[in-house]
């Protein structure tokens, strides 16, 4: 019985079905509103839905010198990831009995560590195909995971300390619930502002979309791919758009609440006005040379992050 | 009308490809992307590898020099793909028709979906280009453009 009920999170309600179409929408949200900076019309609504159909659609071309078989698997166990830390994320905020059990102490890090996973699958699938431009993507890929991933966990750190030094997601949303957003007080404050452009790197956007550049590097890990594969990962990175800044909001901002209309409608509120803010951010800053955002990722966000968790310990 | 056809009519993402043209074409085509343009409305797209493509847009009269590789590129992206001629060069050697570098036009080496007149054509044109080349896939129907010949 309780399989059926975790079978079906998986696939449908917080899982892979759920989550791939929030995110798709998310990422016309993000495209519109970059078109509305821009000044222009924008895309329509289902655009993101029809690129995916249409990638669906196109030849795999698999690549004579690379390895097919990395190349293939690194977008299913990207998507994958990203699903099972929607799963978890959801759990504590629909706090559903079928699935109150999978809460265990200790799933603030795996979420850390699937958050990680889609970073690693893109750069396994840009190291496997074997073209040179793609091997550049993902070292610059590598770099960027290793310059982002330690202020953001020390980010993290801060609503742990807060909260009594629980690694469990439910506990941590009930404290919320109880004492107010972590981001109320001025430790979280600094951790939230720490997070902010951690995020943005792990979403490859502007200002840290070095992996990618266009201009330089065609499109950096991708480049090789084509039809469903290729699907696979945009369809990964439109996921991470949804539950990135979702991660953010619930260690962050008092998480989610969806009973009452005036909860449920702050809570959307906040998970769009962050979405909003990550892509504005993206539209007014141009991109960082690697080495750049390596300085930047050790020296503003770790210092704050580190401040955070100072300050989190004194009790602030 | 497969559903994945019909979704590739919606979101044509578009390569730009240069094959010896005098420039203005190409000046034309990067127009055709700023904001004033806004190809978004139509799901356009550029992307910058072949792979990603869905609308070759070539310009320019072909020389000896730039076949193989048009075709080569041709070749790199994933089908179904459609091809849009540029331009009076590439849509007939213009006038460097009797230059003696330029081989054969372009729709005798690839299928050519659309051709957009002009020296150079508008950017409007150059979208109108992209979305007729769209709905003549919607008339085709099932079948796929042509694989290139072989070149010697
Ligand atoms: S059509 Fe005219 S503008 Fe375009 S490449 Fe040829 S000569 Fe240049």
């Amino acid at each position: 019985m309780s399989l059926i009920w975790i079978i079906i999170a998986v696939l449908i309600f917080p899982g892979l079905l759920f989550t791939g179409v929030v995110g798709l929408l998310m990422s016309w949200v993000d495209r519109k509103v970059t078109a509305r900076v821009q000044w222009r019309v924008g895309p329509p609504l289902f655009q993101p839905f029809y690129d995916f159909v249409k990638l669906l659609g196109k030849e795999t071309i698999l690549p004579k010198e690379g390895n097919p078989f990395v190349f293939l698997l690194a977008p299913v166990a990207g998507v994958a990831a990203v699903t099972v830390a929607s799963l978890i994320l959801w759990i504590p905020i629909l706090d559903w009995k079928a699935l109150a059990p999978l809460g265990f102490s200790g799933d603030i890090i795996l979420v850390i560590y699937l958050l990680t996973i889609p970073s690693l699958c893109v750069i396994l699938g840009g190291a496997s195909s074997g073209n040179p431009l793609s091997s550049l993507g993902s070292s610059r890929e590598m770099k960027l995971v290793l310059a982002y991933e330690l202020p953001f966990i020390l980010a993290i750190v801060v609503p742990i300390i807060q909260s009594g030094g629980q690694l469990r997601l439910d506990s941590l949303v009930a404290f919320q619930e109880a004492n107010g957003a972590v981001a109320l007080k001025l430790s979280g404050v600094l951790a939230l502002i720490a997070a902010i452009p951690c995020i943005q790197a792990k979403l490859t956007l502007v200002p840290f979309d070095i992996p990618e550049a266009e201009t330089e590097i065609i499109a950096g890990p991708y480049t090789d791919y084509s039809g469903p594969p290729f699907a696979l990962f945009k369809l990964m990175r439109a996921m991470l758009l949804f539950v990135a800044p979702m991660t953010l909001v619930i260690f962050f901002c008092g998480a989610m609440n969806f009973d009452g209309i005036m909860n449920s409608v702050l809570s959307v509120l906040k998970y769009v006005g962050l979405l909003v803010l990550i892509t504005v951010i993206r539209n007014t800053n141009p991109r960082l040379r690697i080495d750049q955002a390596m300085k930047f990722f050790w020296t503003i966000p770790l210092l704050l992050a580190l401040g955070g968790v100072i300050l989190a310990l004194i009790g602030l | 009308m497969k559903l994945t056809l019909k979704a590739l009519a919606k979101s044509p993402w578009v390569y730009h490809l240069s094959t010896g043209s005098c420039n203005n074409c190409d000046i034309e085509v990067l127009d055709a992307l700023t904001p004033r343009f806004d190809i978004e409305r139509f799901g356009c797209v550029l992307v910058g590898s072949a792979r990603h493509a869905d609308v070759l847009l070539v310009c320019g009269s072909m020389n000896r020099k730039t076949i193989p590789r048009v075709l080569e590129i041709y070749g790199q992206c994933a089908k179904p793909c459609l091809v849009v001629a540029v331009g009076g060069c590439a849509c007939s050697r213009g006038m460097f028709k009797d230059s003696y570098n330029v081989g054969d036009p372009l729709d005798s080496y690839l299928p050519v979906h659309a051709y957009v007149p002009g020296c150079p054509p508008k950017p409007e044109a150059i979208i109108l280009g992209v979305v007729k080349a769209a709905e003549v896939l919607k008339k085709l129907g099932k079948d796929k453009p042509a694989d290139p010949p072989e070149v010697e």
